[in-house]
């Protein structure tokens, strides 16, 4: 080991990581700060961050000067296994804090394995998708074993019921991407969110109008026919309106003889029948109402507006599927496809949203999502968190001076809330001033990965930077009201032993992994 | 290029898309939105109120009438209370175990209602069962002591006029946006009349505090708070002395006496029999009950509130009415042989020396006199019905400031009774009276109505020869000028010519010797000039009462009494006046008069009085 290749330490990741856990540290300090504190009060969170800061140093220099760089790929698999076996350990033995399971206890310090089963899981990864040499996602076989690596930690994190960590996992998605997974995936993943919002903001009846606007926009595109556009959007558009309309054709008039559901429609053929019940009404106004109109409500409030728009449409779909099928018409083939999965999307959201998520869970994306406003209760945190960010102006309020954090008003204030203290004492600028250090950080790493000429330094490289990326989205995002509340911790800033030191394991092994194309 | 540098770029490219939305957000609530920085401060912020001293209320001299004094209240936040010894804590107050228990039980009860707020815990404790709380406060958490101030009042005078202060309630904030939850506001009264003046300005100081509702610390050291303002001090026409000694001469009677300086319109003193002591005014939730049913309605202004038929000193405007339509001169005579009768009707009069001129039928107080001269005004063939000469004769009578509200700073006056014209019309059929059918009006009784605030306002008219100010309780200061109406002179409808032989009859009246109604008033030297009347009550006893001022030229003072059921004017009013005046030019009673004195401070007329159980 030459001592020339330290020479070429990558100094701007370095940096970075130096820039983020001290201002981490004066942001923790301050939002615990009280009069007559004392920096190294080992009862504070500040003083205990000093601890985890030095023994941070410390692993940092272990792994750059003291541990060979050969026994990362050497021990992948065994490190894997063993963090597997910890993380099942924990569901069982853990301590229960804060309602997840995913602590242990060792004398007076806590550790959560999950926070260095990301960095067995990244360098399994990269084991595994660089020891074989044609390694591709095209081969089934290969695609296969990635995704159940990455799945199950993921699986067992999300027993250990800490879903906000497990989702950090789907970085990995990213990386996958660079090494030649399909975007169509990542597409696909980012659809099934945007179907989940629109229906749950919107109605399921908007929301399958969108799939078939959308993915017939995308056919429109792929084989250059202008013409479906111009067909298909003035129809959903006016398919759109039909019930808002009914619905007020309905209020006018009080049904004297029974109660009758407002949900009429759907369809072009139905808008005929709409307007003969309309005039009908509108005839009968101060009347009971005619027959015929009575007749026609009833007969359209048996199902809800999304069924009767998915009886008019089947036939469609189904019709151009089989056509394509006969045909060998690929991309039609997949539009219908995909129309008839988003559709299937769009109904399965109620029942998940329903029966698989918990309330609390429920009620954080109500409050996301602008559904719902509960300032005082499921959506108190993010509420005051905005609060004490958006207080925090262009200059922000100044050191110490953050009256929202320092004042338990944001809670969580030194490990998922510390953004705020940032926000608030900081302001716009120091916010975007810590955000510029990240994204430095994250564009250097992947610069850096991919000059790399190994592929096993590569894949963990952009893995270490998947896994930054989401934590950074998520937990900023969260604080300012973009995310739902996830408790996952911003890296290397928020308070915590096991972040940090995750952390900075995860960061140096790369920094050290580096240097060997220097050889 | 490479598919993996492709995708490389469309990862970074994704990257800095997904930053650019991150700080698109930042920038709007940190720099657009301004909803999160006042919400900030709504968390954090918090104003103590400061309360301002409230202005004191001085009499003419400078004596102070209405003052403030510090009480201590003892203040619990039930929610922060812990276990305490509650024995220890009642031997410091001297109070029952009992109390606090109760009082415990009832917190627990609205416990969701009362949440993190402070309530009053034990009102009014002495200064030095404060002082001893304060010294042991840490062990008793949640509770607190506040100074507050309350009124006192060095003179036990004037119970009636000042008013109380009480705690704004949720109609009055209504009214007065000004005024929040927790602040006291004078509602009756002088206290009332001028809130504006007395109040002061509420300061504050501004405290940090957190989630918990704890303070923290205070606001940028104090930068930003605001101290409170003093109100200011309101100086009254109100004479101390004199009115402490009206009260005196009034007590055990019903009804009121009320001085004024003609020259300028200034109240000396209203007193209103019977009326409230002081001592209980400064807590009134603690007598009112007892106040609110006693049924001499002490709470009640007689002075501005009742309106009364004016009896016997009404004809002195009848008189002025009737030189001033012509209809009569000061050589006028009429006889009376006891009565003045047409036909049926029949009004006594007393037995005196006939026939009288104009000079001598006040002095005498003769009705007959009177009913011709009201004829001879309604009955002038000027006026060619009787609607027009009696709304004539109305107009004279509304500008010496009967039937209306003088306009006055005085809460609560009341404008007393003038009948029109239209309803004689609607009573007797139209134009189907005379002046026959309403002649009680002639000798002030009937359907006209004035209070003795009216009555002493003609006193101060005739006073000054045919004009006056507008009668007010707040004398005028450099610092505090008074409201530009009160130095307005207001002139009846008769000339001022022909006030000076009513005044040498109302001289004749009181100094006149034998005959005289007002012989009681004569004082020497003070040269005192009155006019007694008897208002008739169908419902019991006569009502006494008596005008008068002093000196003859260039008066001093004005007086008006009116007692209820005491009887003839000579005998009550009319000596009670004239000690009023004697006390107030020269200072106290002589010895010759002190006798009279006494009986009209030990005269107890209660038991006359007929009062109304509802």
């Amino acid at each position: 080991m030459g001592r020339s290749i330290y020479r070429k330490l990558d100094w701007t990741i370095i940096t970075c990581y130096i820039v983020l856990v001290l201002f981490g540290w004066v942001n923790i300090y301050s939002s615990l700060y009280q009069e007559g504190a004392f920096m190294f009060d080992f009862s504070m969170e500040y003083g205990k961050q000093i601890v985890w800061i030095g023994s941070s140093v410390v692993l940092a220099l272990l792994i750059l000067f003291a541990l060979p760089p050969k026994i990362y790929a050497a021990f992948a698999w065994w490190l894997y296994a063993l963090m597997g076996v910890l993380l099942i350990a924990v569901i069982f033995i853990g301590a229960n804090i804060k309602g997840s399971n995913s602590w242990l206890q060792i004398g007076s310090m806590r550790v959560q394995p999950a926070e260095f089963s990301k960095i067995t899981t990244s360098l399994a990864l990269a084991h595994l998708m660089s020891s074989k040499f044609d390694f591709s996602f095209k081969n089934r076989s290969d695609a296969l074993k990635a995704f159940l690596v990455l799945l199950l930690p993921m699986l067992t994190i999300v027993l250990e019921k800490e879903t906000g960590t497990a989702l950090v996992y789907l970085g990995f998605l990213l990386m996958f991407y660079r090494e030649g997974m399909s975007g169509w995936i990542l597409i696909f993943g980012l659809s099934v969110i945007g179907i989940f919002i629109m229906t749950l903001v919107f109605s399921p009846y908007i929301s399958i109008l969108i799939v078939v606007g959308l993915v017939s926009v995308f056919v429109s595109l792929v084989t250059r026919k202008k013409w479906v556009v111009a067909v298909i959007i003035p129809i959903v558009v006016l398919l759109g309106f039909i019930p808002s309309l009914v619905s007020d054709i309905g209020s006018v008039e009080k049904p004297a003889t029974e109660i009758v559901s407002m949900e009429i429609d759907t369809d072009d053929a139905v808008d005929e029948l709409a307007s003969i019940a309309d005039s009908n009404m509108v005839s009968a106004e101060s009347e009971s109402p005619s027959k015929s109109a009575v007749v026609l409500r009833k007969f359209f409030s048996r199902f809800p507006a999304e069924i009767w728009l998915v009886f008019a449409l089947a036939p469609l779909i189904l019709g151009f599927l089989t056509k394509s099928l006969v045909k060998r018409q690929k991309v039609l083939r997949n539009a219908m496809l995909s129309m008839i999965l988003g559709i299937c999307l769009v109904f399965s959201v109620d029942f998940l949203f329903d029966n698989i998520l918990k309330d609390y869970q429920k009620g954080r994306i109500e409050v996301l999502l602008g559904i719902k406003e509960d300032p005082m209760g499921d959506g108190y945190n993010v509420h005051q968190s905005m609060i004490a960010i958006g207080s925090g102006g262009f200059f922000g309020k100044g050191f110490l001076r953050g009256t929202q954090t320092r004042f338990d008003f944001v809670p969580e204030q030194t490990t998922d809330f510390i953004f705020c203290t940032i926000g608030e004492e900081w302001g716009f600028a120091g916010s975007l001033a810590v955000l510029a250090v990240f994204l430095v950080l994250l564009i250097r790493l992947i610069n850096s990965a991919e000059k790399q000429r190994d592929r096993f330094i590569r894949i963990y490289g952009y893995c270490v930077a998947s896994i930054l990326l989401m934590h950074i989205l998520i937990n900023v995002g969260m604080t300012i009201g973009l995310m739902p509340v996830i408790g996952i911790p911003l890296p290397f800033v928020s308070y915590g032993g096991s972040s940090l030191w995750g952390f900075t394991i995860l960061l140096f092994i790369y920094v050290r992994l580096d240097l060997e194309r220097w050889r | 290029m490479a598919p993996s540098r492709q995708r490389k770029n469309v990862l970074l490219f994704s990257i800095i898309i997904v930053f650019t939305l991150i700080v698109a957000r930042l920038f709007n609530i940190q720099i657009i939105s301004k909803y999160y920085r006042i919400n900030a401060e709504n968390n954090a912020l918090k104003y103590e109120t400061l309360y301002p001293a409230r202005g004191l209320i001085l009499d003419r001299n400078g004596q102070i009438l209405v003052s403030n004094k510090i009480t201590y209240d003892i203040m619990v936040t039930p929610v922060e209370v812990a276990e305490f010894d509650t024995l220890e804590f009642c031997s410091i107050f001297g109070i029952d175990t009992s109390f606090v228990h109760s009082k415990f039980r009832e917190y627990r009860k609205y416990r969701s209602r009362i949440g993190f707020q402070t309530l009053p815990f034990i009102k009014q404790v002495s200064g030095e069962h404060y002082n001893i709380f304060i010294e042991q406060q840490y062990k008793f958490p949640g509770f607190s002591g506040t100074p507050r101030t309350i009124r006192t009042y060095p003179i036990n005078a004037g119970g009636n006029l000042y008013g109380y202060i009480s705690e704004v309630d949720a109609a009055y904030i209504k009214n007065n946006p000004d005024y929040k939850q927790g602040d006291y506001a004078g509602r009756t009264g002088m206290e009332m009349a001028y809130e504006e003046q007395l109040r002061g300005e509420k300061g504050y100081n501004i405290y940090l505090r957190d989630a918990h509702n704890r303070i923290k610390e205070r606001y940028e050291e104090g930068e930003y708070d605001k101290a409170a303002v003093a109100g200011k001090d309101v100086t009254s026409t109100i004479d101390a002395i004199l009115q402490a000694y009206g009260e005196e001469l009034m007590q055990n009677k019903v009804g009121s006496l009320v001085a004024i300086e003609p020259s300028t319109g200034e109240i000396l003193t209203m007193v209103s029999s019977p009326g409230l002591e002081t001592s209980k005014l400064a807590e009134i939730n603690k007598y009112y009950q007892e106040i609110v049913t006693d049924p001499y309605k002490p709470m009640f202004n007689r002075a501005v509130m009742s309106p009364q038929p004016p009896g016997s000193v009404f004809k002195l405007v009848n008189g002025l009415i009737g030189l001033q339509e012509g209809v009569i001169t000061p050589a006028t005579a009429y006889s009376c042989h006891g009565a003045y009768t047409v036909g049926n009707l029949r009004v006594g009069c007393h037995g005196h020396p006939s026939p009288l001129d104009f000079r001598r039928s006040i002095m005498m107080s003769c009705n007959t006199y009177y009913c011709y001269v009201f004829r001879a005004i309604l009955d002038n063939p000027k006026y060619e019905i009787i609607r027009d000469s009696f709304t004539k004769w109305k107009e004279y009578v509304e500008s010496f400031g009967f039937g209306m509200k003088l306009n006055t700073d005085i809460p609560s006056e009341q404008a007393g009774t003038m009948p029109t014209a239209e309803w004689y019309d609607r009573l007797h059929g139209k134009n189907r009276w005379r002046s026959l059918s309403i002649i009680s009006l002639a000798i002030g009784q009937g359907e006209i109505g004035s209070t003795p605030l009216h009555l002493a306002n003609l006193a101060a008219t005739i006073a000054n020869r045919g004009w006056c100010y507008t009668p007010h309780l707040q004398k005028e200061m450099p610092d505090n000028p008074i409201d530009p109406r009160f130095k307005e002179r207001h002139y009846t409808m008769v000339d001022t010519s022909w006030f000076e032989c009513v005044v040498e009859g109302m001289y004749l009246a009181v100094n006149g010797g034998p005959g005289a109604t007002g012989r009681l008033a004569s004082v020497s030297g003070l040269e005192i000039c009155g006019k007694t009347g008897t208002a008739q009550n169908p419902h019991g006893n006569d009502h006494s009462v008596f005008i008068c001022f002093a000196p003859k030229d260039d008066p001093k003072i004005a007086v008006a009494a009116y007692i209820e059921n005491a009887g003839f004017g000579s005998t009550w009013a009319c000596p009670i006046s004239a000690l009023l005046v004697e006390k107030y030019l020269n200072g106290e009673i002589s010895k010759e008069r002190k006798w009279l004195e006494t009986n009209m401070m030990n005269g107890y007329l209660l038991d006359r009085v007929t009062v109304s159980r509802r």
